[in-house]
């Protein structure tokens, strides 16, 4: 409740900062983001580079899943189908990495309105089954068709360059996910002010009665895979010039559970909760570890039952959010900035 | 229409707008729709009562494009719309409510009122994700069309940003009318728009529904059973029994017709 805020007009309120307070917010944010590669060191901004692709596949899998309410466990396979399309065009071609990216996420979007194909006649379980086929068979594909993939020695790239700069390091490869984390974002966000956005949500919520308001129930989910892919893609685009290397074992089934669990534990249908969901599940087990590294220099022997705590904490910390706040760590923040909003009266 | 100013006429008023020939509907062995004729003018207010299962929703649901009727045909604006797909009937000019009401839960009151106006915008799906220009101002214009025409009109300023669930059956049946005008019908479809509703909810509703017809020249046509409400609202009734059409007229012929009252003996909601 903005108490006291009074928007102007309807166009104000329309806008994606609507309080100079938000504002305020973004404006830090971004000023952050662009000191942060200049004092953070080379394991942060390897972290922070994992992040913001991520960040990227997982804004991806929310509009499909979380707005639009297709699962999907086949994510991971579209990044690796966006990363092995980067990557030849950018090895055989010979393609700038502002062509071999954008590449990758047109070829992920078409691989993705093929995926999406089913959707018109299935759903919820039959759906994450039917997607759990396309990411077999893309790891499948990945791994055995040699003579175009590389096989499992997969495909060395090189570095991205732009008017004779090299992004070839963290540090630099930073500028580029980020800078193009930022557009998607605002992209996504900008999905969800206009009719599109809205039919997705429609289709979630009661598709029936989407139809009979007009909306074509499978040119939307189609629409819905083949962006959510296209940023898959994207992601799988930016992994090429991070990693430098491709191969097969990069896009596991476990990443796509990953994707996953971020659009959770962030908040499913917000892009804010995508964000935090890609900084938590990102990060959290890299803490850990960390804490298990510490534990065991104190004692050698600690490494055989701390490093299974990882994991099991890691999942209880999921499973928490599953049950304590279904509405994710976006519904967190809002509590916290509500809370903040009020002070010192707060309800 | 009793009393008051006479409305200015709608363009066409008068002539036929909605014609429906020998329609029937079966779903297994029910037959749901057993050859029914309907004839809508446009400007009226028309009323489809009957028993509990006697077919009134699945005749508008056929009319909506939702169930496709076995034989028979739907004329619409002098067009036949029988097998025109339920997706392409709002742009026709086409709008209805639910008996059991299906807003979208995850989204606000605004924003379920907006989808209502989906069929008429145009923003792509690269328009949307830049928000350009043409994006920007097809949504500022949608914004204020939805406010000044429908949110003022039917009073639901306070309730824009919150979201549907949250609302009282009352209001979400209000809010479920909104969406249908932000479909900008021509002929409007209302499935017990009263029904489970207090007093002062139903002197409302009635009131804006009477309002929609004069005011802006909408056709309506509505399922009933709340007698006195009919009486009061609708031009011409027709009754509905086990999918066929037992009488047609206007609510003090439909009243004493014998077919009707027979129809109803032994039925617990007289309508
Ligand atoms: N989708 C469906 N599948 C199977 N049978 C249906 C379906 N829809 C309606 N029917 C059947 O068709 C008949 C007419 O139902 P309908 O819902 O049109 O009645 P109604 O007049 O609207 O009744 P009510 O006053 O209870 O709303 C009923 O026997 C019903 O069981
Ligand atoms: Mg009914």
């Amino acid at each position: 409740m903005l108490i006291g805020n009074f928007k102007e007009t309807y166009a104000d309120d329309e806008a994606l900062f609507r309080t100079p307070a938000s504002r305020a917010g973004l404006a830090v944010l971004l000023a952050a983001a662009l000191v942060f590669p200049f004092v953070a060191s080379d394991y942060l901004l390897y972290l922070a580079d994992l992040v913001g692709i991520f960040a990227i596949a997982a804004l991806g899998l929310n509009i499909l899943t979380g707005y639009t309410g297709q699962i999907s466990l086949g994510h991971a396979a579209f990044v690796g189908v966006g990363a092995y399309a980067t990557a030849i065009a950018a090895t055989r071609l010979g393609l700038p990495f502002w062509l071999s990216v954008p590449a990758g996420g047109l070829v992920a979007c078409l691989a993705g309105a093929v995926v999406g194909l089913p959707s018109l006649r299935i759903k919820g379980l039959y759906l994450a089954i039917a997607t759990l086929a396309a990411q077999v068979i893309f790891e499948w594909v990945f791994t055995n068709w040699t003579g175009v993939t590389g096989g499992i020695r997969g495909l060395n790239v090189e570095p991205a360059g732009l008017f004779g700069f090299a992004f070839d390091s963290d540090r630099r490869v930073y500028f580029l996910v980020f800078g193009l984390l930022a557009l998607l974002a605002y992209g996504a966000a900008n999905l969800f002010r206009t009719r599109v956005g809205r039919a997705f949500i429609a289709v979630r919520d009661r598709d029936i009665s989407a139809e009979l308001m007009g909306i074509d129930l499978f040119r939307t989910k189609i629409m819905a895979f083949m962006i959510s892919s296209f940023y898959a893609g994207i992601a799988g685009g930016l992994w090429v010039y991070f990693a430098r290397v491709v191969t097969p074992e990069s896009f596991p089934l476990s990443l796509s559970i990953q994707f996953l669990a971020m659009i959770i534990v962030g908040g499913l249908g917000t892009i804010k909760g995508t964000l935090f969901g890609a900084v938590f599940v990102t990060l959290v087990p890299e803490g850990l570890r960390a804490v298990t590294q510490a534990a065991t220099r104190l004692s050698p022997d600690a490494m055989s039952w701390l490093a299974p705590m990882k994991e099991i904490v890691f999942g209880a910390m999921i499973v928490g959010f599953l049950v304590f706040e279904p509405h994710g760590l976006a519904e967190i923040w809002s509590r916290v900035r509500r809370f903040f909003w009020l002070w010192p009266f707060p309800k | 229409m009793e009393g008051g100013t006479e409305p200015a006429p709608a363009p066409g008023a008068g002539d036929v707008i909605l014609s429906i020939e020998r329609l029937s509907l079966a779903f297994g062995g029910v037959q749901a729709l057993a050859g029914v004729d309907l004839t809508v003018r446009r400007g009226s207010i028309a009323a489809i009562i009957g028993p509990n299962g006697a077919g009134k929703t699945s005749l508008l649901n056929c009319i909506a494009g939702f169930y496709r009727p076995q034989h028979g045909r739907i004329v619409f604006e002098g067009r036949d719309v029988t097998r025109v797909p339920a997706a392409r009937r709002p742009a026709l000019g086409l709008a209805r409510t639910f008996q059991n009401i299906a807003l979208f839960e995850g989204m606000t009151v605004l924003d379920n009122i907006k989808l209502g106006a989906h069929a008429h915008l145009e923003t792509g799906v690269f328009g949307a994700l830049a928000y350009g220009a043409g994006a920007r101002a097809e949504e500022e214009a949608l914004r204020d069309e939805v406010e000044r025409e429908i949110i003022d009109f039917l009073e639901i300023e306070h309730l824009r940003n919150r979201s549907v669930g949250s609302l009282s059956y009352g209001l979400q049946k209000r809010v479920e009318l909104a969406r249908a005008l932000a479909m900008r019908p021509r002929l409007l479809l209302l499935d017990e728009p009263i029904a489970g509703m207090n007093e002062e909810e139903t002197e409302d509703m009635a009131r804006f529904i009477l309002d929609i017809q004069e005011e802006r020249g909408v056709t309506v046509v509505l399922i009933e059973h709340d007698m006195g409400v009919v009486m009061d609202l609708c031009d011409r009734v027709t009754v509905l029994s086990f999918g066929e059409r037992i009488a047609d007229g206007t609510p003090a012929e439909v009243q004493a017709d014998p077919d009707v009252v027979t129809a109803y003996l032994g039925t617990a909601r007289v309508g």
